[in-house]
């Protein structure tokens, strides 16, 4: 399989092809730098994302930004979506406070991205 | 009327005027005052929760959020006063006065001994541009729904078309998705991309949002409501092609259109505001044509990085510090910066001849590749610097000696 993916490293946008199956690679073509085989490699393997969203405060008319503290898969990124979604919290709340362990068996945490 | 003396005062308490009023500190400003309109300081950044700020300043990709806190949090050691929900409404260039209005203090004058102007900018709304059609609820520009989903709990609509494929516009794209709605549609004019690629990536391939380029919106339609919009592709010279107009059902529309410089009070001060930027005329330390006023970040000219704000603001509130306590020399000659091949504008745009660096942030007028950016005064090269790759939509910077200039500066971006 060839899967043709835009890098995002730096704002040139190589449009990188990679051929393998899974997660096996076989060649990497038209990259532009080092760094960019390494992205298309990961991108091709299982693409990640820092996923940022709001949570609610209980019984307050507040919104507290929160960001999942390392990337999580780009497949469940929806699903993680709607567990956050189904979270409130209470204040104070402090800067990178965790506010979802292990969200969707991700092995990643939501926390907060806002003292209040 | 209450009134308050200080040493700097700060319009405007986001990512520039948190930097200029901790730099007018840390110079040793005695009393420094940040005045906000909001409720809360951080300016736009409060509702950018996405990732991408901070990658040239700190080295990491923070939220909007996770930026300004490390500024915030550094206010009240530094001792700079702040005064919220304060709208100004007029600055005195002549009296160096500030009028203001607060609902505790009422009407309130500011004293102060200079003042650094970060109002920021607004963004172009359906006005600006001149859609044609009705005007029924369901019409936002993109920042006004960014606000209302990720500060007021706000939810703008179910099905939605972008009309500008800037940053703010992708990234709403992708928050609306998260959010549960649908998108239909980004719509570009121009037959580029206008944001970064990175976004077209993160925001829209990732979701499948399609992109249609060289196309606009011909038409809102709707009564109570928006129920759709007109698309249509557009000719060389931008003017839609109606024979192949479609309806494209929707009850939401997002613009995202542009940005300008917000200037209302730099004007009544009687600042001069340049016509390409649409913002004040500076030299390199952000100093306006009224000696005791200085401007930086987005009510200067429209930044891609905030990071470049936060320099050129710790720029302004130094020197406004140092004006305030009658240490920069005013007297000395001043050129006006000139631009040259491919350079759409440079700021500073004048430069005071006295000694130091200054660092000029330009924009060029057309995407190239392999150049070299050049700032020289007639034969003499006073800066140069190779890119691989420059495009309107990225500012490009060449830090030169001042002392080193004879005649003038010319800045130029060439192919060698």
């Amino acid at each position: 399989m060839i899967k043709n993916i835009i890098c995002t490293v730096c704002p040139r946008g190589c449009s990188i092809s990679v051929k393998g199956e899974n997660s096996i690679v076989e060649s990497v073509e038209n990259y532009g730098c080092k760094r960019g085989i390494e992205y298309a490699k990961a991108e091709f393997v299982c693409p990640v994302r820092i996923l940022t969203t709001v949570v609610k405060v209980d019984g307050k008319d507040e919104l507290i930004p929160v960001r999942s503290n390392k990337p999580i898969p780009k497949s469940k990124i929806l699903e993680c979506m709607e567990e956050i979604r189904k979270t409130t919290i209470t204040l104070p709340v402090k800067m990178h406070q965790v506010i979802i362990e292990n969200v969707c068996d991700t092995g990643v945490s939501i926390v907060a991205t806002k003292e209040f | 009327m209450y009134k308050i003396d200080c040493t700097v005062a700060v319009i405007g308490g986001g990512p520039a005027g948190l930097a200029a009023a901790i730099s007018a500190k840390k110079e040793g400003a005695e009393k420094v005052i940040i005045v906000e309109r909001d409720n809360a300081l951080g300016g736009i950044l409060q509702q950018c929760i996405h990732p991408g700020f901070g990658l040239t300043r700190f080295k990491e990709e923070l939220t909007g959020p996770e930026y300004y806190s490390r500024f915030t949090s550094r206010l009240e050691e530094e001792g700079v006063d702040v005064l919220l929900n304060t709208m100004v409404l007029e600055v005195n260039g002549k009296t160096n006065k500030i009028i203001c209005v607060n609902g505790e203090y009422g009407l309130t004058e500011i004293n102060a001994k200079s003042i650094v102007l970060s109002m920021g900018c607004r963004e172009r709304t359906r006005a600006n541009i001149v859609v044609p059609g009705t005007r029924p609820a369901g019409l936002y520009t993109a920042g006004s729904a960014q606000r209302l989903i990720n500060r007021q709990n706000v939810m703008v609509g179910k099905k939605a078309v972008i009309l500008g494929s800037g940053d703010i516009g992708m990234i709403m794209a992708r928050r609306l998705t998260l959010e549960g709605a649908k998108v239909e549609l980004v719509v570009e004019l121009m037959p580029y991309l206008a944001g970064l690629t990175r976004n077209r990536v993160q925001c829209l391939d990732d979701f499948g949002i399609p992109l249609k380029l060289s196309h606009t919106i011909t038409a809102i339609v709707g009564e109570k409501r928006v129920e759709g919009v007109k698309i249509a592709p557009v000719d060389q010279n931008k003017k839609p092609i109606l024979e192949k107009e479609e309806f494209i059902p929707c009850d939401t529309v997002l613009f995202s259109v542009g940005l300008i410089p917000e200037n209302e009070l730099s004007k009544g001060a009687g600042v001069e505001i340049n016509p390409i930027t649409n913002g004040p005329t500076v030299n390199q330390y952000m100093q306006t044509n009224i000696p005791s006023i200085f401007a930086s970040g987005n009510v200067v000219h429209v930044n891609d990085l905030v990071d470049n704000v936060s320099s050129e603001s710790e720029t302004a509130g130094k020197y406004a510090c140092l004006y305030a306590n009658g240490k920069l020399n005013s007297n000395s000659e001043v050129i006006t910066v000139k631009t040259g091949s491919n350079v759409r504008y440079v700021c500073p745009q004048k430069i005071a001849l006295q000694e130091g660096k200054a660092s000029l942030y330009f924009r060029v007028l057309s995407p190239d590749e392999n150049v070299t950016l050049i700032a020289k005064d007639g034969d003499t090269i006073l800066a140069r610097k190779k890119e691989l790759r420059v495009s309107p939509g990225e500012m490009c910077n060449l830090s030169i000696d001042v002392s080193k200039i004879v005649n003038g500066v010319t800045v130029e971006v060439v192919k060698e």
